[in-house]
């Protein structure tokens, strides 16, 4: 992608939006997402679209990139420069890290988190993933589905990204063919049917020539569909979020120390699922006792009402003792206080692999633990999706059911109905790594 | 909290929530944080999110100043108002008592930006903080976009991005041994932009030199500078006044003003919102040594 065809596409864009998110003429709401893609997909060139068409690339940037491009003796300007920040990335042509990328709509702000195909993906995939409202796999239309388009989709669904988007790229090389996306479409579809997928959109673009991103594309009148912008503009997430099941993990206790404010005691947290009003009745785990909602504060003021991903203060009707790690919820809705844990784990160090008897500290929601690792049920290969029960370790990158038998117990949901309460990390207590990811399946 | 629709909240809402839970997570699970607070206008955010996350009670943590000597009156007059209004204590990391004592020297440029590195590190080591909040954002920098929210320093607070720990959901790890710690970064997901409209909503007070006003400049690489004690003219620099504002804050002899009207918060927004240049490339003479300078200061224990 040029400076020329890049400026083209900004005309269109400045006609079409009348400028970039100036001052809030409507209330502007926050999508997270990841994209999944290699290099040769033409990820970064997408990315580089979104970002000049809503006006997020800045033309230093774009300089410093076409000034890195033209000394490497790149034919194009490299947009994956834009992203790749670090030396090593640079010198090596590759992508080591997450990387995190912003732009705003009038409608919408949004976080990209953008994970490199190639190095590590299984690691940064999930990382990518874990925060995602939707990710965006890109596909090459010359090409089709790759074993790497499977794995982005398992790992998508393994971490419940609740929205699924399959850019078929570069439809300007295959003649804009029908066929030929529908053929994609159709087989990527016939894939995800058998992953946990809620929502899957399928969109032919060239991200090169802007077709089918910020407007419909001439070249494609048989799509019917929204552009990509469009779509990433609209697709509704607020019933993503659990509003059902009451869950504050309380992560201070505020208490001042002041003449003026005497016998305050209030729970700060932020809300992981479900609406705490005033005087409802409240289950404190894991002491099981019972009081009512006095009050739910911000630093502005109290609130009628207090829903993720708000960061509140709880007060209580009666004095009860609780501390960070403990779990408001109510008395019928509580979740399981559990010891023994199965999950998924996807494990993440290079230097030693997970093992059955091995020892942790683990994380989850505000409460830290030790856990030993008492049962490896299999391995699942993620290309195949079979399940090898020979193993007896998990090593960088690969993902297994795990039983664990945790110092304290676990304040925890299945993972598949809470994200927030149903997964954890897991920390190498020698060298306080972090080297895995845990998905809650079952806790007792 | 403004709802856009039954339980939805804005986009500003959203990143002052996961702000405030960062906060919260730092003064729950390390023993000695400190803010870094430069009275730019990141930190001034910064300041105003702990004044949330803690309320009703106090800033549970000092703020330390890092300060190269080169500063701008205003913004000097600003943080000793603010840290009095809030009653927090201030702890100045002073680069000319450095300087006086030897540990460190001035570097032949006489930008003071990479020798405040030594002085910071020192100052952790003597009040042995162990949490460090910064204002960085990742939309500023690409080697920032890449950091993590808790970014772990080694003993040498040193940042080493090849090695850096994985961060998923709202799991920070925060462990450390003795002598290391953690640089945390607040405001990690929010733009330039994001920041404005905060300051527009929260009606937050900033030193005076980030809205225009006239200035005597003199042109430099391509940016204006003020003409100060700091940064005298060169010989054949022309001086004369130009309508200016500062986008960023830092050491007075390599932060350059851009021109501007932009006299209110509201012009400043719709000034930042149509601008087409970085903040660092605009305004900063630190980051054009190369691709990976930025980098290559956190690499040395570098905010």
């Amino acid at each position: 992608m040029t400076t020329e065809t890049l400026a083209a596409a900004d005309a269109a864009e400045a006609a079409r939006t009348g400028g970039q998110a100036v001052p809030e003429a409507r209330p502007m709401d926050l999508l997270r997402f990841a994209t999944a893609g290699s290099v040769d997909d033409g990820k970064s060139t997408l990315i580089g679209r979104l970002l000049y068409d809503t006006k997020s690339l800045f033309t230093d940037q774009l300089a410093a990139v076409e000034a890195v491009s033209a000394a490497r003796g790149d034919e194009y300007t490299n947009l994956a420069l834009l992203t790749d920040g670090l030396r090593a990335e640079r010198e090596q042509g590759i992508t080591i890290d997450v990387a995190y990328r912003y732009f705003a709509t009038p409608r919408r702000k949004f976080i990209i988190a953008d994970t490199p195909g190639h190095i590590q993906y299984t690691r940064n995939m999930v990382t990518g993933a874990s925060t995602a409202d939707l990710a965006l796999i890109l596909v090459d239309a010359r090409k089709g589905l790759v074993e790497q388009s499977r794995r982005h989709a398992f790992l998508c669904s393994l971490l419940r990204v609740p929205h699924l988007v399959l850019c078929v790229n570069k439809m300007d090389l295959v003649d804009f063919s029908q066929e030929v996306f529908e053929r994609i479409a159709d087989e990527f579809t016939a894939f995800a049917a058998k992953l946990d997928v809620p929502d899957l959109t399928v969109v032919p673009i060239s991200a090169l020539k802007g077709d089918n991103i910020v407007t419909r594309s001439a070249s494609m009148p048989w799509y019917e569909g929204p552009a990509l912008l469009h779509h990433l503009e609209r697709v509704h997430i607020a019933s993503d979020r659990n509003l059902v099941d009451v869950r504050f993990p309380v992560q201070y206790v505020i208490r001042p120390q002041s003449t003026t404010v005497t016998d305050y005691r209030g729970y700060a947290g932020q809300v992981a699922s479900g609406v705490l009003k005033p005087g409802d009745e409240v289950m404190v785990l894991p002491s099981g006792f019972t009081s009512r909602i006095k009050s739910v504060e911000t630093a502005d003021g109290p609130v009628a009402e207090a829903f993720p991903p708000m960061s509140v203060t709880v007060r209580l009707e009666d004095e009860i003792d609780i501390s960070r790690g403990d779990m408001i919820c109510r008395p019928n809705n509580a979740p399981a206080v559990a010891q023994d844990v199965e999950a998924m784990v996807c494990w993440m160090d290079e230097t030693r692999p997970l093992q059955v008897g091995g020892k942790y500290a683990i994380k989850h929601t505000t409460r830290s633990a030790r856990a030993i690792v008492r049962g490896l049920h299999y391995r699942l290969d993620i290309n195949s999706l079979h399940r090898d029960e020979s193993v007896s370790e998990l090593r960088l990158n690969e993902i297994g059911r795990v039983r664990l038998r945790t110092t304290i117990p676990l304040l925890a949901d299945e993972y598949r109905r809470n994200r927030t309460t149903g997964g954890f990390v897991i920390i190498d207590e020698t060298t306080n790594r972090t080297v895995g990811a845990g998905m809650i399946v079952e806790a007792a | 909290m403004t709802a856009t629709a039954a339980y939805q909240v804005t986009h500003l809402d959203a990143l002052e929530a996961e702000s405030v839970f960062v906060m919260r997570e730092v003064v729950a699970e390390m023993e000695r944080p400190v803010l870094l607070f430069s009275g730019g206008k990141d930190s001034i955010v910064m300041l105003r999110l702990a004044q949330k996350a803690f309320a009703p009670a106090q800033i549970p943590f000092p703020v330390m100043h890092v300060d190269t000597g080169h500063n701008f009156p205003e913004v000097l007059e600003y943080r000793d108002r603010r840290v009095a209004e809030l009653n927090l204590h201030l702890v100045v990391a002073s680069v000319p008592e450095a300087l006086a004592s030897g540990l460190v020297r001035e570097s032949a440029d006489g930008m003071r930006n990479r020798i405040q590195t030594p002085v910071l590190l020192d100052a952790v080591e003597k009040h042995r903080f162990d949490a460090l909040f910064g204002g960085a954002r990742r939309d500023e920098e690409k080697a920032r976009a890449k950091e993590r929210m808790f970014s772990f320093r080694d003993e040498f607070g040193q940042w080493d991005p090849k090695n850096q720990r994985p961060e998923l959901w709202s799991l920070y790890n925060g462990r450390h041994h003795p002598g290391e710690s953690i640089r945390v970064f607040p405001l990690s997901n929010w733009t330039e932009l994001d920041v404005w409209h905060y300051i527009a909503r929260e009606r937050i007070e900033l030193p005076s030199i980030y809205y225009a006003h006239e200035r005597e400049v003199v042109e430099r690489d391509g940016m204006l500078y003020a003409v100060n004690e700091f940064l005298p003219a060169r010989a054949g620099e022309e001086r004369f006044k130009a309508q200016v504002r500062y986008r960023t804050v830092g050491d007075a002899s390599c932060t350059a003003a851009v021109r501007s009207d932009a006299d209110t918060v509201e012009k400043v927004i719709e000034e930042v919102a149509a601008t087409r240049i970085t903040e660092r490339g605009a305004t900063r003479g630190d980051d054009r040594v190369s691709e990976a300078a930025m980098e290559d200061r956190k690499r040395e224990g570098y905010f």
